[in-house]
């Protein structure tokens, strides 16, 4: 039992006595990691978690203000059906850049690498996640691989679309596609970089009486997310430098003039992306059954079908790549099962939702903003999956496929679902992040905004799309002029409710009100610290004696930390007897 | 709670509890890595498995060109290189830094001879015109023997299983000089031997690879 302080499975079996005392967590921390070390120098070298969390917040919001502003402009483009105000070879780069770029380097590393990193290792009681250098590591390759995709915009750039499908991207004599598949090949490894911690920090660095059913089902989500980022990027990895390799030395195993297959290409692509919408989502289910608890006070509804079936998406998710092959000439029998398989992905999704609402019922709800982004996703979301398992059903995808109803349904799922969750998250913890409030009424009023100006961009393209409008078209017939006026238009009213958020969060850093260690009154272990938290997360090592949710039980019994601070397990083990409510707590 | 208490031995980084912890977590996180590159050459080893399943005779007759002589000393060499940072392990877990500066050697030896001979390989089909993609350009003898027009693209996967194998050997002979040096310093030592266990997962994985590359390219009947 030497580490038991450290691995609380084994502890499941053998109840075990530990000698703790409570911390209340302090109104206004003294020492936090933002004050812990200053300046430029130690922010960029720094292997706290934390730190690295925002910077890749920093990051992800930047270049998803570069790929909204191009959004405008694709958008802005088609008011009229002919020319408006770019050509039709830059609205191809455009096109592509905005979707490459919001899928890598927005989506993908958003909630995990952003808001994950800075959460998950707090939710653990952890100081740290199990390999920070490596952590620090990853953010700096994300970098590189940006670096990489800004080199290929000025090589010519790359207009493929974010699929770089061959013979197309192996055929096109650009340096610039080049460079950015070594780019997206080096995000890759970010990526995995990323996953291989977090599982790692999950399985090895729990605080005490962390047992794996007193998991935050962030935790879990996260879980899920990293599993499938490790088996399905090193495919994206290998399938990229196959492509980038068929382009500098035309080795002929994509490319059909040479005798490769193009649509094993797709098959490769495939076997990785679709897994990763699921890298996109899975971390944003996470956070809504965090926030769904927190502003219901209740326990959360059918916690392990939660849990569990964030596995079981990322395992059947792995079977059904094929769905985006409808029409690529596949058998009629891999078509079949693929579409059988894409309707099983519906079940896990679908048990989540019943979940949450179910949690929502006879709750105490408030509704604050992350709540009422909650309430956004689940919204969109089921309009997302709904249309989504219409797409899966092979007759209706023969007539959808590569219309702006595909469009719509991934930006129901992916703005819809993934971003409105990283809102939600982002507004839950920014003041565990920041230590500041932000405004209320204001961030309401974006929050109407965004769903409004959502529902007004991409409502319509579901009905364009059905009546015969193809995706990445720079022009259309005159008929479908209303709809994308409309879509424009909605797609203004978006961007001012971002604007209007990032002026409330600036505001909020500077000017914000203090927000206390726990402002929502949670029971998650990540609010039983200061706010902000200091460098080492908490001032002691928490032991857990509770689940996450549960809002019956006495806040006191949140806040209980080892009483005596050494740096081995064993002395800790001894039962005190001082007779003090918390100063024994037995972990099971 | 930062600070290095008496108990907190000084390779054990801060945000661990205990040295068995980091252990258990540098192990782990090897794992998932090698999971990793199971599913990269995945890729390849799928690739492969579709061509040949496509063009069965293209595979049987560019394999001739392979060298099985070398291919089977290189076989040995990595086998025998697996054996040796085994030892490495095993001399550091009894505290034996001479055994493990030897085993170490040995093994960075081994990896050079394994690319040594590789290279002979290359170069000897490359000046036979057998090179990838654009560079395909083979003799007229070759030609003569080597008549299947897809036979570019046994070549482009050759090349790249084997190229992308040879990095990470490459990688590895990286590794193990660093863990050298560190030896030489006395780093290691029974309580703590943590990277040359798992750079010694790592390089196993690397010569399991080509214990399935070796019979899929060479000995193909
Ligand atoms: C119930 C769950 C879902 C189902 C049944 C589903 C089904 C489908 C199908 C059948 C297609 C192919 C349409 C076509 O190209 O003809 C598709 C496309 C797509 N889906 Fe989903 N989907 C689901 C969830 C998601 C989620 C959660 C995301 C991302 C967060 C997502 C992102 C996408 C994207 C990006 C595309 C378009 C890919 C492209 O560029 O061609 N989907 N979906
Ligand atoms: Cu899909």
């Amino acid at each position: 039992m030497a580490n038991a302080s450290t691995s609380a499975s084994s502890a499941a079996s053998t109840p075990m006595k530990l000698k703790v005392k409570q911390f209340q967590p302090a109104q206004t921390p003294t020492n936090t990691y933002l004050t812990d070390e200053k300046g430029v120098w130690a922010w960029l070298t720094t292997v706290d978690h934390k730190k690295i969390g925002l910077m890749y917040l920093g990051s992800v919001a930047f270049f998803f203000a570069l790929a909204g502003f191009l959004a405008i402009a694709l958008r802005t483009e088609l008011w009229t059906p002919a020319k408006t105000f770019i050509e039709a070879d830059t609205y191809n780069q455009l096109f592509t850049l905005h979707g490459a770029m919001m899928v890598f380097f927005v989506l993908v590393p958003s909630i995990p690498a952003a808001l994950g990193n800075f959460i998950l290792p707090m939710q653990l009681g952890a100081k740290d996640v199990a390999f920070p250098r490596l952590n620090l590591a990853s953010f700096y390759i994300y970098v590189f691989g940006a670096i990489f995709t800004f080199l290929s915009l000025a090589n010519n750039g790359f207009d493929t679309g974010w699929t770089f499908y061959t013979p197309y991207s192996s055929d096109t004599n650009s340096a610039g596609i080049i460079w950015v598949t070594l780019g997206v090949f080096i995000l890759g490894f970010s990526s995995i970089l990323t996953g291989t911690n977090f599982i790692t920090t999950i399985h090895k660095l729990r605080a005490p009486g962390i047992s794996w059913e007193r998991l935050p089902l962030n935790v879990w989500a996260l879980y899920a997310t990293s599993i499938i980022q490790v088996l399905a990027t090193p495919v994206l990895a290998i399938t990229i430098l196959l492509l980038a390799m068929e382009n500098i030395l035309d080795i002929g195993i994509f490319d059909p003039a040479l005798g490769g297959d193009p649509v094993l290409y797709q098959h490769f692509f495939w076997f990785y992306s679709h897994p990763a919408v699921y890298i996109m989502i899975v971390p944003g289910f996470g956070i809504i059954s965090e926030v769904i608890t927190t502003f219901s006070k209740k326990t959360i509804f059918g916690y392990w079908a939660i849990a569990l079936s964030s596995l079981a998406i990322a395992f059947i998710g792995f079977l059904v790549w094929g769905h985006h092959m409808f029409t690529s000439g596949q058998s009629a029998v891999a078509t079949t099962i693929f579409s059988f398989l894409t309707f099983l992905v519906g079940i896990p999704t679908g048990i989540k939702i019943f979940n949450w609402v179910a949690t929502l019922y006879r709750g105490s709800i408030s509704m604050k903003t992350p709540m009422l982004y909650v309430f956004i996703f689940i919204f969109l979301f089921s309009i997302g999956g709904f249309t989504g398992i219409m797409l899966g059903a092979l007759s209706v995808d023969i007539h959808l496929h590569d219309t702006y109803y595909v469009v719509a349904h991934f930006h129901y799922v992916m703005m819809g679902g993934t971003l409105i969750a990283l809102l939600a998250g982002l507004h839950y913890w920014w003041p565990k992040m920041t230590g500041k409030m932000y405004n209320e009424p204001l961030a309401k009023i974006a929050a109407g905004f965004i769903f409004i100006g959502f529902n007004v961009t991409f409502l319509p393209q579901f009905i364009m799309g059905a009546q015969g409008m193809p995706r990445r078209y720079y022009n259309y017939i005159d008929q479908f002029t209303p709809f994308h006026q409309t879509s424009t238009i909605g797609s203004y009213i978006l961007a001012l409710g971002f604007l209007i958020i990032l002026y409330y969060l600036a505001h909020s850093l500077f000017k914000g009100k203090k927000a206390g260690p726990n402002p929502w009154n949670s029971r998650g272990l990540e609010w039983q610290s200061t706010s902000p938290p200091d460098f080492h997360n908490f001032s002691h090592t928490p032991v857990v004696i509770h689940g996450p949710y549960d809002y019956h039980q006495p806040m006191e019994e949140f806040q209980l930390g080892l009483a005596v601070e050494h740096g081995h397990g064993e002395e800790h083990l001894a039962a005190d007897t001082t007779g003090s409510k918390a100063a024994e707590a037995t972990i099971a | 709670m930062a600070n290095h208490s008496a108990t907190h031995p000084k390779h054990v980084h801060h945000h661990f509890v205990d040295s068995n912890q980091q252990f258990e977590s540098a192990k782990l996180g090897m794992w998932v890595f090698l999971v990793n590159e199971i599913l990269f050459f995945g890729g390849l080893f799928c690739a492969y498995i579709v061509f040949r399943a496509w063009y069965p005779e293209l595979f049987t007759q560019a394999a001739l060109e392979l060298n099985t002589f070398w291919g089977a000393v290189n076989t040995v060499v990595l086998i025998g290189s697996s054996l040796t940072v085994a030892m490495a392990i095993r001399s550091a877990q009894n505290n034996q830094k001479r055994g493990l500066e030897i085993n170490l050697l040995i093994t960075i030896l081994l990896a050079c001879v394994f690319l040594v001979i590789k290279y002979f390989e290359y170069e000897h089909k490359l000046h036979l015109g057998i090179a990838p993609g654009t560079f395909w350009n083979p003799t007229p003898e070759i030609a003569a023997v080597l008549d299947h027009p897809k036979a570019n693209i046994f070549f482009g996967i050759y090349y790249m299983m084997t190229g992308v194998h040879g990095l990470h050997v490459i990688v590895g002979i990286g590794l193990m000089i660093w863990l050298y040096m560190r030896a030489r310093k006395g780093h290691f030592n029974s309580e703590y031997y943590t990277p040359v266990e798992i750079t010694g997962l790592y390089w196993h994985l690397v010569d399991l690879i080509w214990i399935f590359l070796f019979p899929l390219l060479y000995l193909i009947e």
